[in-house]
């Protein structure tokens, strides 16, 4: 057997090289498995939607994988299905992912597949309207989950419908009703180009030969203009407290936070430690430990951050009945309170951090899994001795640190609170 | 697929191991399955396999609340539980160097849980509060409705939650019985995969859990189903506006001649699934019912399954219809779809995706020893390890009559359950009462 690989991914393993035409590679070798996973982008997304158009990029991005120069939806299917890969494309806030997931002994041919949805899609006028309808019901099966509403309601309040962070990528039935072939087709042509994508691949591949079939499939790509910039998002709140009524509903969902920092802030990782010890240590940490194992209140009680390109949320979140909505914001506010108020102890501090620096290796055991890191730290320029510098961004989070982030960014006086489902008990 | 590079054994006390070191990444993963699920409960005690399960959270004299979490979560690892209709399941995984805490906190918990009575009491708003979120999805109470409407015997057609009357009246005692009558070493599999030498994780493994007492056979589960013969059909109406509708056909356990002929249905009706929870494709849409239904513009949806189980199980058909359609118009295509099935209509190309894509679908969920102890110690309670390192093989040597036999077989109007969720506000809601 051979030895365990323990190295982390690193210069010493990956290969990075930028194409003439803006488009990033990194390529990390691994022989385990017989299989090839690569994952990337594009710097296009719902952050762009034109104001009376919300959800075009992730219409957009739907139809690429219906229909391009060279494979027509049944030919698409067909030659992705036949070999049991995975090929798919989406929308999200500042990009357009996409993924493919192949066995080694096919993956070479789908690179093809690949380039010509991403370089050639053809927007087929049937295929439009099937999408649309897909993208409606959705959208109203949406709108019938209380944490999808909640969730939706609070980064509206938050950003406002005028910037992408403040909608949700699929839009609004409205907009979704207004999109026309001609809009794809030409938001395709303005926002869709190799200037500043990335692509990673891992998995039982050669490195020259890798770049070599990449070269040959999105070399000549040329991009209309420089990369198209985005809007800057303002914040909006206003009122601090939103409820969405949904009568029919058994269980109401409750959203409770504010902004936090983008991922480049310098508080990102004094964040990232105070959101752990939180709402996600162990069983939820200290949210879950109150509200759910003391109070009984919630099967969920839990913490997140987003931290995007532009800006960032915290929020708290969980699923109660409507008579305890009441008790369990006001639970969660005062846990926000506590984390502003007092500093952490040291052993709960030390804990939390090393779970943040200990469970890297899990995260790092598959394909996908390193693909996912790598790509992340080339969206967000961390370099690729990134994971080596890792362990000591987490560990120099001080209890100060933590006390002084939660007091910026989690004050109950300004802190939104969402709830949506049925009237409270 | 089959690996000479794993051990499998029995301790004194019964205890099942099954070990398979690897040297890919330097994490371990390690898992107890206990035969108990929801097949275990009769009426009046639904929900106490899940809800024993919680309380294995809830500490022991040496872990008290809050360790257990705690002592994985700062050795970098990650944890869970899972119960099913067979089985009970707890893992974790760890950064190789950390997997004795495993053994350490299963081995205590599998015989000192404590079942304070005051946190059976906070557990139990906490589950019923699980259920709710559910009840909030009228597909989750389509499921619930065509399960136990398809199933009028067998404990399969409970919900492993729980029905909500059950919940409300479960006592500290009922699950302290059930603790004690399922969790013994005799009735449990260990698993763990990854980074380890063998004989010494053997040897560990002999150290925690040997010292455990086996206890009585656990009894034997009683209400076989009868075969069914009328059809069965279940109405939910709502206020939500998007309708779903799920056929239920019965199909034999995992261990019968007849499941790798029906997984391979499966496939051509609903796409590979390889191992149903951590596989299934993302790309979809070559298989039949999607070409049928969702390219006719009848559904936006569709999704057949076929889990694996130890005793007869069922294969279901779930879609989401499209605006204004007739859940009947879909009924009739997806009974199009059966019987060209049934008439033999199966092309070689399609066998051999099933084949290909399943490959593949094993290929990806190997990466990760989670994965791999997960189907090894499933495997060991739902039917065998050969049944596992023989999948592929098996899958292959199901032809195009065998494909058409099982269609005959377990496909007819009067065995199957059909469920439908119809908004209130749909038109049709007329059209249906005159029907009943």
């Amino acid at each position: 057997m051979s030895a365990v690989r323990r190295s982390l991914p690193g210069p010493d393993d990956v290969t990075r090289v930028q194409f003439a035409n803006g488009l990033t590679v990194l390529v990390r070798e691994n022989d385990a498995a017989p299989v090839v996973v690569l994952q990337g982008a594009l710097r296009v997304g719902s952050v762009h939607d034109p104001a009376h158009l919300p959800g075009l990029a992730n219409l957009t991005a739907s139809l690429l994988t219906r229909g391009s120069e060279h494979y027509d939806f049944d030919r698409f299917n067909e030659t992705v299905e036949q070999v049991g890969a995975n090929l798919m494309v989406s929308a999200d806030l500042h990009l357009t992912e996409f993924g493919l997931t192949a066995l080694a002994e096919d993956f070479a041919d789908l690179v093809a597949v690949l380039a010509d949805v991403l370089r050639r899609p053809t927007f087929p006028e049937e295929h439009v309207e099937r999408v649309r309808s897909h993208w409606l019901v959705r959208l109203q099966e949406r709108a019938q989950d209380t944490a999808t509403v909640a969730s939706d309601r609070f980064y509206e309040a938050l950003f406002g419908r005028q910037h992408g962070y403040g909608r949700p990528i699929v839009g609004y039935e409205e907009g979704v009703n207004a999109i026309a072939r001609e809009d794809m087709a030409a938001f395709y042509r303005s926002h869709y180009m190799p200037e500043g994508g990335i692509i990673v691949v891992t998995g039982a591949v050669q490195t020259a030969a890798v770049i070599e079939r990449l070269q040959a499939a999105f070399g000549d790509w040329q991009s209309p203009r420089g990369s198209v910039a985005s809007p800057m998002p303002s914040l909006v709140q206003g009122s601090q407290r939103h409820f969405s009524l949904m009568a029919d509903k058994v269980q109401s969902d409750v959203v409770v936070g504010a902004v936090g920092p983008a991922r480049g802030h310098p508080d990102y990782y004094a964040v990232r430690v105070a959101n752990c010890i939180l709402g996600q240590f162990g069983m939820m940490g200290r949210l879950g430990e109150r509200v759910r194992e003391e109070l009984g209140l919630a099967y969920y009680c839990y913490s997140a951050t987003l931290a995007e390109e532009q800006a960032g949320t915290w929020l708290a979140a969980a699923g109660v009945a409507p008579a305890n909505v009441e008790a369990t914001v006001a639970s969660i506010l005062a846990e926000f309170v506590r984390l502003a108020s007092q500093p952490v102890e040291e052993h709960e501090l030390a804990d939390t951090q090393a779970y943040l620096t200990g469970v890297v290796p899990l995260a790092l055991e598959t394909n996908q899994g390193v693909a996912s890191t790598l790509f992340n730290m080339e969206l967000y320029g961390l370099g690729l001795d990134y994971l080596a510098r890792y362990p000591a961004l987490i560990t120099s989070v001080t209890a100060e640190e933590v006390q002084r982030v939660a007091a910026v960014y989690l004050q109950p006086e300004t802190a939104l609170v969402v709830v949506a489902g049925p009237e409270a008990g | 697929m089959t690996d000479p590079n794993w051990m499998r054994t029995t301790l004194d006390n019964g205890l099942q191991v099954l070990l398979r070191p690897s040297t890919v990444a330097p994490v371990a993963s390690f898992w107890v399955f206990y035969r108990v699920g929801s097949r275990n409960e009769i009426p009046g005690l639904t929900g106490v396999s899940h809800w024993v399960e919680h309380m294995l959270f809830k500490g022991t004299e040496r872990y008290p609340r809050g360790e257990f979490d705690r002592l994985v979560a700062r050795a970098g690892g990650l944890f869970n539980g899972m119960t099913g209709a067979d089985w009970t399941t707890y893992f974790e995984t760890f950064p190789a160097d950390r997997i004795e805490l495993a053994l350490q906190v299963e081995s205590d918990r599998m015989a000192n849980s404590v079942f304070d009575a005051a946190e059976v009491e906070a557990e139990r708003t906490v589950i019923l509060s699980e259920r709710e979120g559910s009840e909030n999805s009228y597909f989750q109470r389509l499921v619930e409705e065509v399960q136990a409407t398809a199933y009028v015997a067998h404990p399969y057609r409970h919900p492993i939650i729980g029905w909500k009357t059950d919940l409300q009246s479960l006592t500290r005692d009922d699950l302290w019985r059930h603790y004690r009558t399922y969790y013994a070493p005799n009735n449990a599999v260990v698993v763990a995969a990854g980074d380890f030498d063998g004989a010494a994780m053997l040897d560990r493994i002999a150290y925690y859990f040997g010292a455990i007492a086996a206890g009585m056979p656990p009894p034997p589960v009683r209400g076989s189903e009868p075969a069914q013969s009328a059809e069965r059909r279940v109405v939910l109406r709502g206020e939500d506006p998007t309708a779903y509708l799920l056929q239920a056909f019965h199909v034999p356990a995992a261990t019968h001649d007849d499941f790798f002929p029906l997984v391979v249905l499966d496939s051509i009706l609903g796409g590979a699934k390889g191992m149903g929870l951590f596989g299934g494709s993302a790309n979809n849409r070559s298989n039949r019912l999607y070409r049928a239904l969702v390219e006719s513009q009848l559904a936006i949806d569709v999704d057949s399954s076929m889990g694996p189980t130890v005793d007869p199980g069922l294969f279901t058909i779930g879609v989401t219809l499209a605006p204004d359609v007739d859940p009947r118009t879909v009924e009739e295509v997806i009974w199009g779809e059966l019987a060209k099935l049934q008439e033999g209509d199966v092309t070689a190309a399609e066998l051999a995706k099933a084949v290909k894509q399943t490959r593949a679908q094993f290929a990806y969920s190997s990466e990760s020893v989670t994965n791999q102890g997960y189907w090894l110690g499933f495997s060991e309670v739902v039917a065998s390890q050969e049944w596992f390192a023989t999948w592929l093989e098996r899958l292959a040597a199901v032809s195009a009559e065998d494909v058409r036999r099982v269609a005959r077989t377990y496909f007819s109007p009067a065995q199957q359950t059909s469920g439908w969720y119809v908004p209130n506000d749909d038109a049709l809601t007329g059209d249906l009462e005159e029907l009943e």
